[in-house]
């Protein structure tokens, strides 16, 4: 049986900062933006197929937990990603909505897969033609559905999002514009 | 297939019974894919549907299925109500036909308790007005939904939406 060796463990590089013996300085921010970035709590909000892919990326083969996500938080309090996959029909938007609302600061949206984003195939009455239009979202993953590859790749981008947000931003007065547009708060 | 037997059909029996009391009501008759079905004046549907609910040689005591169809040639909205016999294994879909511009019926909640959620999701979709219905307001679509998208009148397709043409869809 093989041995897992220190070297294998990967270890996040430290953010840029003021070294000598014994300590080591950087800006709050940046320690802050390297905590957060590796311990984010996804809240799934499954309604299909897409769904199915993400159990898969939750899975062994892909698994999440390597990029500090393998908490799911299923209660919106908890949470720091929103993950919508798959079609909201309308009647599902204000839950939707109410879910989003629920979330604590800082709060980031992961939109996957074609319906979440635009509606999709379903260009009909009955469904939401993308949830940007009832919440904001922060990182779209296309396709129908995309691959866990695709949905990592999102992850990402938000891990990189979260990494390099500004401490002060969830207080500027052009988030509480964007938040305003949609009418929360 | 025509039957050239002398034997009364099933679907002569029932068109027989239904003629023996409501012979003024029945409007046609057809058998399409071997389902007799009878087109019945509006007015005394409820009664009818009782009648054969009734009566001791086909009792009709089982409510398949009810739902409206759009017809905007005819500028009518028929109501089909399809009714099933366990116990004699017949089948038979009465059709009523009402205008277009305010389809209302008596509800079939008296009869069949089974009938309430097809009546709600008949007026979701189609707006007919069941007279009597205990509690008739939208089950499947938003609350705040103001057309009722299964008329023809109604594009299925979403409205609000700008970037989703033709072009980009090959259509």
């Amino acid at each position: 049986m093989e041995t897992v060796r220190l070297n294998d463990i990967k270890v996040s590089d430290k953010p840029e900062g003021l070294e000598g013996a014994g300590f080591f300085a950087t800006s709050l921010e940046k320690a802050v933006g390297l905590a957060r970035k590796n311990s984010i709590w996804p809240l799934p909000f499954a309604t299909s197929c897409c769904g199915i892919e993400f159990m898969a990326t939750m899975g062994a083969h892909y698994d999440l937990a390597r990029f500090g996500s393998e908490r799911l938080s299923f209660s919106p309090r908890q949470a720091d990603l929103l993950m919508v996959m798959g079609t909201i029909a309308k009647k599902m938007g204000p839950v939707l909505r109410q879910v989003y609302e629920q979330m604590a600061e800082p709060r980031w949206v992961l939109s996957v897969g074609a319906c979440a984003s635009s509606g999709g195939i379903f260009d009909t009455y009955s469904v939401l033609q993308g949830i940007d239009r009832i919440i904001p979202v922060d990182v779209y993953v296309p396709g129908c559905p995309p691959r866990p590859e695709q949905i990592i790749d999102g992850i990402m981008k938000i891990q990189h999002l979260v990494e390099t947000e500004s401490l002060r931003r969830r207080e500027s007065p052009e988030y509480k514009a964007l938040l305003n547009s949609y009418g929360i708060e | 297939m025509e039957s050239n037997s002398t034997e009364p059909t099933e679907h002569d029996k029932i068109i027989s019974i239904l003629k023996e009391k409501y012979d003024g009501e029945i409007l046609h008759v057809d058998t399409p894919y071997n389902l007799l079905t009878v087109t019945l004046k509006q007015e005394r549907i409820i009664e009818i549907i009782q009648y054969l609910y009734d009566h001791a040689q086909v009792k009709f005591q089982y409510l398949t299925t009810l739902c409206a169809i759009h017809y905007p040639d005819l500028k009518q909205i028929a109501m089909m109500y399809q009714l099933r016999s366990l116990e004699n294994n017949l089948e038979v879909r009465l059709k009523i036909y009402l205008p277009e511009e305010n389809p209302v019926t008596p509800t079939l909640t008296s009869i069949f308790a089974a009938a309430n959620w097809m009546e709600r999701e008949t007026y979701d979709f189609y707006g007919v007005n069941f007279q009597g219905h205990p509690s008739l307001r939208r089950i499947l679509n938003v609350d705040d939904m103001v057309i009722f998208p299964m008329r023809k009148e109604y594009p299925l397709e979403d409205q609000t939406r700008e970037d989703k043409n033709n072009a980009m869809f090959g259509r």
